[in-house]
């Protein structure tokens, strides 16, 4: 399909429509079917499946890649709320081979190892819809360019430092107030800077805002992260090893799902936050050497 | 008083929106405080075991009910879900709000997911066309005698009404047309 009509298009109404659904809610990483009960009765608005959590991937080592698909199906027949798996960056055959299994989402994640140094997938492509990780408006842009129908931050996966999710999703926010106070003669100007497609950046200017839902991801592990995330301007919160790395993962996951629909009352997230258990403990992200950050994958 | 739009999760921004363009006050409903002030209550797309969930935990399933009695509440996908008798695959509880079986899920996927056109005929109207955005949608696949089908899609009724209440199966916030939403407000005016 041409891009000029692909905005309109019925596929892509119906991929971002999608993610209008999974808005204030909470998207949690499972790696086997009793996980993903265990998210679905949490309250759980979809579940990401995967072999290893990002903190395990990070812990291990070594090669990153798409998960055994009859592993991710198990977790299809395990629950009814939308299932997403995760493919790496550039790689189109896995996305292919996931897209035929028939998981609702794809996320084209910089968790695994990228497939391609320069390119991601081209997400016109597919039927199935498409979250891709961003660090700053430029490169949100640049993934909806390409057709993902969600941006997420990136933040950094596996560390429960949520400093990063922070960072990248001010970093959108303040861009994007940027280019809403332009001069339509600096638009143009301002997409070579963004390095984004130019009407994309005039969309932003006329709605400030993208053209796709903005969720947070990376780092959340307590219900006040998802809180601040929230109240920050991210639609959802996508939590990964936060709970399952956790001492109560059921309580966890029970209290972020609530934390996000009372994300703006403290009074609320006061009870809510009380009683958890410990939190994952964590790596600082200040402590993480320069080949270890993976929000840095991605072009 | 403005219409409700229940607000634990899911898709509130597009009827906020539709209602907006409207002229319509809307607010998002969270507590059992918020829905005393409604004048009808939307439950919108989204996932209803989520709903579900919050609904317990924050003991607002007596106050939706209540509600009911006297004011108008329209499921929208997912809300039709709560909305429901009996629900399957799998079975789940439901408000039961409305006399029909519904089926999740019932024609796919996200990859199943569609849009379609159909006839709609809204009481004291005459037919028209209405585009349904099918998003990982229910199906109805029963229904009592005493509830008026508006709309059928492949011989399955997509919109319902039953008493005060209303029923779709796709997103009416999705679309152009603001039909269904006025004939909602038309039902949240009406006397009883």
């Amino acid at each position: 399909m041409h891009k000029e009509t692909y905005w309109n298009s019925e596929s892509f109404r119906l991929k971002v429509g999608l993610a209008e659904m999974l808005k204030g809610g909470v998207i949690m990483d499972v790696v086997d079917a009793d996980q993903a009960k265990i998210a679905e009765d949490a309250g759980a608005c979809a579940v990401m499946a995967l072999e290893r959590v990002p903190a395990d991937i990070r812990r291990d080592g070594g090669v990153a890649r798409m998960s055994d698909p009859e592993m991710i199906d198990r977790i299809m027949k395990a629950v009814s709320i939308p299932v997403m798996a995760k493919v790496r960056i550039g790689h189109f055959a896995e996305a292919q081979i996931i897209q035929e299994l028939g998981v609702d989402f794809i996320d084209e994640s910089e968790v695994l190892t990228p497939a391609d140094p320069h390119n991601h997938v081209y997400k016109f492509a597919f039927k199935t819809p498409f979250v891709c990780g961003a660090t700053n408006l430029g490169e949100a842009l640049r993934r909806i360019g390409e057709g993902a129908a969600l941006i997420r931050t990136k933040g950094e996966a596996g560390t429960g430092d949520v400093i990063e999710a922070v960072r990248h999703l001010r970093a959108i926010n303040k861009e994007m107030a940027t280019v809403t106070q332009l001069d339509d003669t600096e638009l143009m100007a301002e997409a070579k800077r963004l390095q984004a497609p130019y009407e994309l950046v005039c969309f932003v200017h006329e709605h400030g805002k993208l053209p796709v839902p903005k969720f947070t991801a990376g780092g959340i592990a307590t219900p006040a992260d998802a809180s601040m995330l929230m109240q920050m301007g991210a639609e959802s919160v996508f939590v990964g090893s936060g709970i399952f790395k956790s001492e109560d993962p059921a309580r966890r996951a029970k209290a972020i799902v609530k934390a996000v629909t009372y994300y703006d009352k403290p009074a609320e997230l006061l009870k809510i936050s009380s009683g958890l258990g410990s939190a994952m403990s964590g790596l600082s992200v200040g402590e993480l050497a320069e080949g270890q950050r993976l929000a840095v994958r991605g072009w | 008083m403005p219409i409700g739009i229940l607000a634990l999760q899911g898709a509130v921004e597009p009827h906020h929106l539709k209602l907006k363009s409207m002229g319509v006050e809307a607010v998002s409903v969270r507590t059992a405080e918020e829905l005393r002030n409604c004048q009808g209550l939307i439950i919108p797309g989204g996932e209803s075991t989520t709903f579900l969930k919050l609904i317990h935990e924050n003991n607002l399933l007596q106050p939706i009910l209540t509600f009911a009695e006297r004011q108008s509440v329209w499921g929208v996908c997912a809300g039709s879900i709560l909305m429901a008798k009996e629900v399957e695959n799998p079975p789940q509880e439901s408000l039961s709000l409305v006399p029909i079986r519904v089926r999740r899920n019932a024609y796919g996927r996200q990859n199943e997911s569609f849009i379609a056109v159909f006839g709609l005929n809204l009481p004291g109207g005459s037919p028209i066309r209405q585009e349904g955005v099918f998003i990982r949608a229910p199906q109805v696949v029963e229904w009592e005698d005493n509830v008026a089908v508006l709309a059928k899609y492949e011989d399955k009724p997509v919109a319902l009404q039953y008493r005060h209440h209303l029923v779709t199966t796709f997103h009416p916030e999705l679309s152009e047309s603001p039909a269904l939403h006025h004939y909602f407000l038309s039902l949240c005016n009406s006397d009883r």
